[in-house]
C-alpha cells in the first residue's frame, strides 16, 4: 500500500507534466507486476463501480468514535470529501486498543500489504460483509495506517481515486519505462484491461508479439474546437455535419459483429439493429462514425434526448426499437479488407469508404441502407462559405460542422492540427441567481453550485437550471461573499439569496421536461458572463425559452 | 450570544470594552485605551491614544502604527491597576511578544485569549496557562480534523522538500511576521546554518527578532543580491501576497508550498494553487482549544473567530461546559 500511496502523494503535490511523468515512471519501473497492474488499472479510471459509499464509512468511523455526527459534518463541511475527512480524523478518534480482525491478533496492521493484496482481497471482502461485521472489517483495515494511506484506502473503496493525471500521463509514464511506443500501448488497452500481472505483461511484451483480437477498437482520434481557419486551400478539407450523437466503433471481424462507444464499452446489446445490419459489412472493417436515433422516413436525426432513451436501456423492448431508431452515420474507415488503414490519408480512406458503403446498400437495399449511412460531405471550396455553412447547422439538426485536413493519417486521441469542430453557438438566457451550495473538493466551503430562475406569467420566478461552471475565480470568491450576506434562508447545505444577481447561460439544447418545476431541461448549461448591468427584472422569461424550444431542435 | 449586559467586558461597535479599566482589547477603531493581545494588523490598529502591549513587541507596534504611539510595554505576569481594574498580560504563544490579557474587577476575572497555540515555538515564549471566572477563546482551527505535529517535525519535512530539488529555487509562502520568523527558527533548532533568501515584507520583521534573541539562520533580502544570481537550490520565504505576482518573475522554475494550518486540507490548498503544503500553524489545534478550556477553570466559556458555534456546542454538549459562541466579535475584532 505505502508505495502507491507515496505515489498518489508525489502526483498530488506536483503541477508540472514531467514532474508527474517521471513520478509514475518511478513507480511502474520498481513496482511488483501485480500492483503495477493494479495501479495502471486505477491511475486510468477504470476501477469501475464503487466498493463502498462515502456514507457507509462515515456512519463505520463515526460508529467507532466518540464524535458526535454534526461535528464529522461539520467537518465534512470543511474538507468537502468523506474519504479525506475520515483520512484527518481517525487516527485522533480511533479507540487505542483495534478489534479482533479475521485473521489477525488485536492491532494487526494490514498496512505492509501489497496493493493487489488489498484490492483483490481486503478490499473486495470487507465490501461484501455487512452491517457490524463490515464496521469491523473496515475499522481493522484502516488500522495502522498513516494519514495517506488510509485517504487512498477510502479512495479505492469510493472509487473515487483522482489525482488530475489523465491517462494521456499515464501511458507517457508507461512507454517512458517500457520504451514502447504510447498509441501501441493505448491500442492494447482498448477494450478493456483486467488488472492481473498476466494481463500487465502483455500490455508490456514487445512490439512484434501483438496478437490479434477481433474485439479490440483502435483508440478514437479527437477533434479539437476550431479557434482560426486552417492554413491552406478550403477544398482540401473534408466539410461534415457534427451531430449531436455518441461517437461509436463499429467492428466487423471473424464472423462476429463489435460495437464500442468512445468511453470502451461494449453496447452491442443496446442497438441490435445496428448490430444486424453490420453483417452486411465485408469481415474486416471497422467503422468510426456517431450513433443517432434516426427513422428511416426523416430527412433528420431525432433530437438527443430520443438516443438518450436509448441509452438508458440495456435490452430495449420492441416498442422502443420501434420508436427510437437508430443509425450509424461512418465517417472514417480505419480497417479494410482485414488491413489497418490509419496511416493512410483521410482522402483515401473516405474514398474506400463511400464505395464500401454504396456496395453494402446495393447488396441488402432496405432497410440496412438507412441503419449504415455515409455522413454527407459538404460542399466547400472556398472558406467564405464555411460560416454560412455554419449557421445551417440548426436546421440540419446538427451542433455544429467538422473540418478534417484530407491529407491527415488518423491519430489516437486529442491531437490539434487535422481535425476540428466548429459548433454553432449556443444558445443564451439571462437568469436570476436563486440557490447556491457549497461545492466539494477543491471547492469545498465556498458556494460554488448555482441554480438560476427566470420569470413565468405571473411574475414568479420558477427554477429553470443548475449551473457549476464559467465563473473565474476572483468572481467566484465575490459572489460567495455576496452569497453569504444575502442569504435569505437555509436548507441544510442549500441557501436562498435575494434574487438580484443576473447571470447569462449558455447551454446547448433545450427540451421539454416534465420533471422539472418550469417544464424544462438544459444540456451543458454552464455561466457565460455575470450581468452586473442587469437587473433582476429584466432577466428573461419562461416564454422566451419556450420559443427557443419551438425555433427547431438544439 | 451577546455578552450579558453588566458584565466585566462588553461588545461595543470599536470591540471588547472593559468599563471598570476603560479599555477596549485589540479595538477595530481608534479609542483613548488600548489592550493589545499582539501586534498582528487585525488587532492591533493605528490612531489609539494610548496602547499597553508586551514590550518584546514594542519594535514591531512602532514600525506598524508609528514611531510616535504612546505605548506603555509591560511584562508578563505583572499585574497592573488601570481604573478599577487589576490587568495582567500572559503569555499566548502566538508570535513575539503575543499576549493573553486577565481583567479583574467587582471580584470576577476574565480572560481574553487573543490568539494562541499550545505546540512549543523557538520563536516566542511559551503559552502560560491562566485561571479565570470567565474564558474567551479563539477558534480559528475548531474541528478535530486539526491536530498539529511539532514545529521540528515538520521544519524537517520542508527541508526534505528543500534539498529534494537542488536545480530549482524552493518558494516558501508564509505570514511574514510571525509565521516566517518561526519557521526559520524551527529550522535553525534542527541544524539549518545556510543562508536563507527572504521577501522584502519578512525581512523588515527580522531586526525585531534578533533583537529578541532569538537563534535564527543567516538570512538576506533577495533584494539585496546581484542581478542575475542563481536562485537554484536557495530557501524563500515570502509572503503570500507574493505568490504568483511580478516577483515571483524573478524565479525561474520554482516550486512552491504554502506554511499553513489550512493546508491540512487537501482542497484548501489546490484551491490556492501551491505544489505542497505544510501544516504548521500558530493558532491552537483542537486537542490545544480543549486543554486550554480545561486549564482556565472557567465557569463560563464564550467563543470567538472561526467555527464558534462548533466549538462552544462541542464544549457544551460534550463536555458539559457552558459555553456560547460570542456574536458580533468576528466582525469587531
Amino acid at each position: 500500500m505505502q508505495p502507491f500511496a507515496t505515489l498518489y502523494s508525489r502526483l498530488d503535490a506536483s503541477s508540472g507534466t514531467s514532474s508527474r511523468v517521471a513520478a509514475l515512471a518511478a513507480y511502474f519501473e520498481s513496482a511488483d507486476p501485480a500492483d503495477a497492474a493494479w495501479a495502471l488499472h486505477v491511475l486510468l479510471g477504470k476501477q469501475g463501480k464503487r466498493l463502498i459509499t462515502g456514507r457507509r464509512l462515515r456512519e463505520i468511523c463515526l460508529a467507532g468514535s466518540p464524535l458526535p455526527d454534526w461535528l464529522f459534518d461539520d467537518c465534512y463541511a470543511q474538507v468537502g470529501d468523506s474519504a479525506e475527512t475520515i483520512a484527518l480524523l481517525w487516527q485522533q478518534v480511533a479507540p487505542q486498543t483495534g478489534p479482533v480482525g479475521a485473521e489477525g491478533s488485536p492491532g494487526e496492521s494490514w498496512a505492509g500489504a501489497p496493493l493487489h493484496r488489498w484490492l483483490d482481497e481486503l478490499l473486495p471482502a470487507a465490501a461484501a460483509l455487512q452491517g457490524e461485521a463490515q464496521a469491523e472489517a473496515v475499522r481493522q483495515l484502516w488500522q495502522g495506517l498513516s494519514a495517506n494511506e488510509l485517504l487512498v484506502a477510502n479512495k479505492l473503496l469510493t472509487g473515487g481515486l483522482r489525482v488530475g493525471v489523465g491517462p494521456g500521463l499515464v501511458l507517457r509514464a508507461l512507454a517512458q519505462f517500457s520504451g514502447l511506443e504510447a498509441a501501441l500501448l493505448q491500442h492494447r488497452l482498448m477494450g478493456g484491461f483486467s488488472p492481473s500481472p498476466e494481463a500487465y505483461r502483455q500490455l508490456l511484451a514487445p512490439a512484434h508479439q501483438t496478437e490479434a483480437v477481433p474485439s479490440r477498437p483502435y483508440p478514437f482520434f479527437l477533434a479539437s474546437p476550431l479557434e482560426e481557419l486552417p492554413a491552406g486551400a478550403a477544398e482540401d478539407w473534408l466539410a461534415e455535419w457534427k451531430f449531436d450523437g455518441i461517437r461509436g466503433q463499429l467492428i466487423h471481424r471473424a464472423g462476429q459483429v463489435f460495437l464500442w462507444s468512445r468511453g470502451e464499452e461494449l453496447i452491442n446489446t443496446a442497438f441490435p439493429e445496428l448490430i444486424a445490419a453490420a453483417t452486411n459489412l465485408p469481415e474486416g472493417t471497422v467503422l468510426d462514425g456517431e450513433i443517432l436515433v434516426w427513422p428511416s422516413t426523416a430527412a433528420q436525426p431525432a433530437p438527443f434526448s430520443q438516443l438518450q432513451r436509448r441509452l438508458g436501456r440495456k435490452a430495449p423492448g420492441r416498442a422502443l426499437l420501434a420508436a427510437c431508431p437508430a443509425a450509424f452515420v461512418a465517417y472514417d474507415l480505419l480497417e479494410g479488407e482485414g488491413d489497418d488503414r490509419r496511416q493512410r490519408p483521410l482522402r483515401q480512406r473516405r474514398a474506400a469508404l463511400e464505395e464500401l458503403l454504396h456496395r453494402c446498400s446495393e447488396a441488402a437495399p432496405t432497410p440496412a441502407a438507412g441503419l449504415l449511412r455515409l455522413s454527407p460531405r459538404l460542399p466547400l471550396t472556398a472558406w467564405d462559405q464555411l460560416e454560412p455553412l455554419r449557421q445551417q447547422a440548426a436546421a440540419a439538426a446538427a451542433e455544429g460542422l467538422m473540418l478534417k485536413d484530407l491529407a491527415s493519417p488518423y491519430l489516437a486521441g486529442r491531437r490539434r492540427g487535422s481535425w476540428w469542430k466548429h459548433k454553432r453557438d449556443p444558445d443564451t438566457l439571462d437568469a436570476v441567481l436563486l440557490y447556491a451550495q457549497a461545492g466539494s473538493g477543491r471547492r469545498a466551503n465556498l458556494f460554488t453550485d448555482y441554480t438560476f430562475g427566470l420569470w413565468d406569467g405571473d411574475g414568479q420566478l420558477v427554477t429553470f437550471a443548475k449551473a457549476y461552471s464559467g465563473l473565474d475565480d476572483a468572481e467566484i470568491t465575490a459572489l460567495d461573499r455576496w452569497i453569504r450576506q444575502h442569504t435569505t434562508e437555509r436548507f441544510g447545505p442549500v441557501r436562498a439569496v435575494e434574487p438580484l444577481q443576473v447571470f447569462e447561460l449558455a447551454f446547448e439544447g433545450l427540451q421539454q421536461s416534465p420533471r422539472h418545476k418550469s417544464g424544462l431541461a438544459v444540456r451543458f448549461p454552464r455561466i457565460r458572463r455575470w450581468r452586473h448591468d442587469k437587473p433582476a427584472q429584466e432577466a428573461d422569461t419562461l416564454a422566451t425559452a419556450l420559443a427557443l424550444l419551438e425555433r427547431g431542435p438544439c | 450570544m451577546p455578552l450579558p449586559a453588566g458584565s466585566l467586558l462588553e461588545l461595543t461597535p470599536q470591540g471588547l470594552y472593559c468599563p471598570a479599566a476603560a479599555a477596549w482589547i485589540d479595538p477595530c477603531r481608534p479609542v483613548p485605551r488600548a489592550l493589545i493581545t499582539h501586534a498582528h494588523a487585525d488587532h492591533a490598529r493605528p490612531g489609539c491614544g494610548e496602547y499597553w502591549a508586551i514590550g518584546a513587541s514594542e519594535t514591531i507596534l512602532r514600525q506598524r502604527l508609528g514611531a510616535t504611539i504612546n505605548l506603555i510595554p509591560v511584562d508578563y505576569g505583572q499585574l497592573h491597576r488601570i481604573g478599577d481594574a487589576r490587568v495582567s498580560f500572559h503569555s499566548a504563544g502566538h508570535v513575539l511578544g503575543s499576549a493573553q490579557i486577565r481583567l479583574e474587577a467587582g471580584g470576577e476575572s476574565w480572560l481574553v485569549s487573543g490568539d494562541y497555540k499550545r505546540c512549543a515555538d523557538p520563536s516566542c515564549a511559551p503559552f502560560a496557562p491562566v485561571r479565570a471566572d470567565v474564558f474567551i477563546t479563539e477558534a480559528t482551527f475548531g474541528l478535530p480534523i486539526y491536530r498539529w505535529r511539532s514545529g521540528a517535525q515538520v521544519a524537517a519535512d520542508i527541508v526534505q522538500w528543500w534539498r529534494g530539488a537542488p536545480e530549482r529555487p524552493s518558494l516558501l509562502f508564509a505570514y511574514a511576521f510571525g509565521k516566517a520568523q518561526r519557521l526559520l527558527a524551527e529550522l535553525a533548532a534542527i541544524g539549518v546554518r545556510e543562508e536563507v533568501l527572504l521577501h522584502g515584507a519578512v525581512e523588515a520583521l527580522m531586526p525585531a527578532y534578533r533583537e529578541a534573541g532569538v537563534v535564527l539562520p543567516p538570512t538576506q533580502a533577495v533584494s539585496a543580491l546581484a542581478k542575475g544570481e542563481s536562485l537554484a537550490g536557495r530557501l524563500v520565504i515570502a509572503p503570500p501576497s507574493a505568490h504568483r505576482s511580478v516577483w515571483m518573475r524573478r524565479f525561474k522554475l520554482p516550486q512552491t508550498a504554502f506554511v499553513s494550518g489550512w493546508m491540512a486540507v487537501r482542497g484548501a490548498r489546490r484551491r490556492r494553487g501551491y505544489e505542497r503544503g505544510f501544516v504548521l500553524s500558530d493558532h491552537a489545534d483542537w486537542p490545544g482549544l480543549l486543554q486550554s478550556v480545561k486549564e482556565s477553570g472557567a465557569r463560563q466559556v464564550y467563543v470567538t473567530h472561526g467555527n464558534s458555534d462548533g466549538l462552544a456546542r462541542y464544549l457544551r454538549e460534550v463536555e458539559g461546559l457552558s459555553a456560547e459562541p460570542l456574536e458580533g466579535a468576528a466582525a469587531a475584532a
